[in-house]
């Protein structure tokens, strides 16, 4: 390995000279979290609600003012009659529209059941969940005074205590900021290693270079080396970018997401050496580097939690070293967990990375065929 | 067979490329010391053959011994015996001159103090004191040709392999490169190389006449140009185009 320090060298000054990537580099972290971080929340809240209140009663007021606090429903308009309504969420003006009939004051007075119409816009899946449960919790609460008011019991028979351990708020950044570290390093890692090798190709100093006595294991480790160290500057400003702007909580070891992160970045760079070793010019190497990038967006559980998924797309996820480096990222971040719980996790991207540069090794021809 | 005075030999060298046979039949033996030009037009196997030679392509058919070491057995332990430099300019543009020929000592072994003495020793020889911290990208086509030898020399290697050297650099450049030349072989590096340049060829000891993968003719420029039957090697040159064009023909 004597000739790994000089292909070293080399790398990190060519690194240093290409100025353009190496903004690049540090542009996307702070670009991504900030988009992420301010732009993506998965609590829906605010709905732009019309409502269609008939009966014009005290108590139709007042349930719609519970709908109003849950937060979930913001009214923009009160309407006339049904067509108005329907119209208002046609248009997509309103994505929920609450209806009172007239009976309702009067079913309420007789004890039958009232009925309190609410039309969701569904076709966005997501923010129509979070309308639907926060109508139902309306109904729920509703019911329960009535009836104990009824039963002139002051204890409730039954009740669940939640508790939301680890994020607490249920805040969104705080689960989708630790995954963006892991989400960024995927990208960049895959597509400036999977270009390092092939730019080499097309620039016509790989020839000069195979033609010296330097081994296939001394070129592939030299050349990914110096973007160990890129990535674990991309990594730290992620985290002290969501510590400071997002409050994302940094509970665990810090040292020890570091070492899980050295390990994850090699097997990253692994892959993107694998992706060079498949094709022959940089434009090629772009559109694979996306190709292995976007699965790993997907499947990895990064926005959508892997248990939604079909058992195949499981599998598949299983086999993204991103998948697996989530898990420690959150575990380590938000519950403050140890290598008692991620040491399968560890072995994991230990064994992707070995046996991706294994694979880009052999797979690399010190030819010219 | 071994005789310490040959550093390399062919035997029915051949390399396919699909359907087309690139170099057929080739047998070589070139002295320790030599300057052997390889010459022929475009498409004749002369590039396919030093590369054959360093191990950067593997033969069809046939042996090729270079510096004792067999070819196609130990194509890693040749590229330690010999220095190669490509058509196209093969060194790291974004680097500095300095830069580029540390790289390549570091990349032939060579550490500390020894470097640092080899490394002076061919900036010297090659006269490129003046020229280290520029960026090897903005040189000139001379200067690039220099560097070019400089790294291939930093393991002061038994043979030399130069693949159109001079293509695309100044008059003046080419004469000293060539004088440089000649002082490697004195010293004993043997040095082959492909030219399209006929004052070139004529200054090599020995050179190959090259068509369509075979070898036409064999031995000094002028037994070469009597062997082709033309008045100079220029003259044989041109005979043995034209005679590939028409065969080419309808």
């Amino acid at each position: 390995m004597r000739r790994f320090g000089p292909m070293f060298r080399k790398e990190f000054i060519q690194m240093r000279r290409d100025r353009l990537t190496l903004g690049i580099m540090t542009a996307v972290p702070v670009i991504q979290l900030l988009l992420f971080g301010f732009a993506i929340q998965t609590d829906v809240r605010h709905i732009p609600t019309v409502v269609l209140d008939e009966s014009r009663t005290p108590t139709s007021r007042d349930v719609i003012a519970d709908f109003q606090n849950t937060g979930n429903f913001r009214i923009v308009a009160q309407v006339d009659g049904r067509d108005a309504l329907d119209e208002w969420i046609a248009r997509g003006d309103a994505q929920a529209g609450i209806a009172i009939p007239h009976t309702f004051p009067r079913d309420l007075a007789r004890g039958t059941t009232a009925t309190i119409q609410v039309i969701v816009d569904a076709s966005d899946p997501l923010s129509s969940q979070a309308a639907l449960a926060a109508a139902a919790g309306v109904a729920q609460v509703r019911n329960l005074a009535i009836l104990s008011a009824a039963a002139h019991s002051r204890a409730l028979p039954l009740e669940t205590r939640i508790r939301p351990r680890y994020n607490p708020g249920l805040r969104s950044a705080n689960y989708i900021v630790p995954g963006l570290v892991g989400v960024i390093l995927t990208i960049t890692m895959v597509l400036v290693t999977a270009m390092a090798i092939v730019r080499e190709r097309e620039r016509g100093t790989l020839e000069q270079l195979i033609v010296t006595p330097i081994t296939k294991t001394e070129l592939m480790l030299g050349k990914i080396a110096p973007y160990v160290g890129v990535g674990l500057v991309q990594m730290t400003t992620v985290l002290l970018l969501g510590r400071f702007v997002f409050d994302v909580p940094l509970t665990g070891n810090v040292l020890l997401l570091y070492a899980i992160a050295f390990i994850f970045i090699v097997a990253s760079l692994a892959l993107g050496l694998f992706v060079s070793t498949l094709v022959r010019t940089q434009q090629q190497a772009m559109q694979a580097s996306f190709f292995f990038v976007l699965p790993n967006i997907l499947l990895s559980g990064f926005m959508f939690p892997r248990q939604a998924m079909p058992a195949v797309f499981q599998w598949i996820g299983a086999f993204l070293p991103l998948t697996h480096f989530l898990k420690v990222l959150r575990g380590i971040l938000l519950k403050g967990v140890g290598v008692t719980e991620l040491w399968q996790e560890m072995a994991i991207l230990a064994l992707f990375a070995t046996v991706l540069i294994g694979l880009s090794v052999r797979r690399f021809q010190k030819t010219l065929d | 067979m071994i005789d310490s005075a040959v550093t390399v030999e062919t035997h029915h060298l051949t390399r396919r490329f699909g359907p087309i046979v690139a170099v057929r039949d080739l047998n070589l033996t070139i002295a320790m010391g030599e300057v052997f030009g390889l010459l022929g037009p475009n498409g004749s196997g002369k590039t396919t053959t030093i590369r054959m030679l360093c191990g950067l392509i593997a033969p069809s058919e046939g042996t090729a011994t270079v510096a004792g070491v067999d070819v196609v057995q130990s194509p890693d332990l040749i590229k330690e015996r010999i220095g190669y430099m490509s058509q196209r300019f093969g060194l790291y543009e974004d680097l500095t001159v300095a830069e580029n020929m540390d790289f390549f000592a570091g990349i032939y072994g060579l550490e500390g103090p020894g470097r640092r003495g080899r490394i002076a020793e061919v900036v010297s020889f090659l006269g490129l004191d003046r020229r280290l911290n520029q960026l090897a990208g903005t040189l000139s086509g001379g200067w690039k040709q220099r560097l070019g030898l400089a790294c291939a020399l930093m393991h002061r290697p038994p043979v030399l392999f130069l693949d159109e050297p001079t293509a695309g650099v100044d008059p003046a450049a080419r004469k000293g490169f060539w004088s440089t030349i000649s002082t490697l072989a004195s010293q004993g590096t043997t040095v082959i190389v492909t030219t399209h340049y006929m004052d070139e060829a004529g200054r090599c000891g020995r050179i190959a006449l090259m068509s369509q993968g075979h070898l036409i003719a064999l031995g000094t420029p002028d037994e070469v140009a009597t062997q082709v039957g033309g008045r100079d090697l220029e003259d044989a040159f041109i005979i043995l185009q034209e005679r590939d064009e028409q065969e080419q023909g309808p």
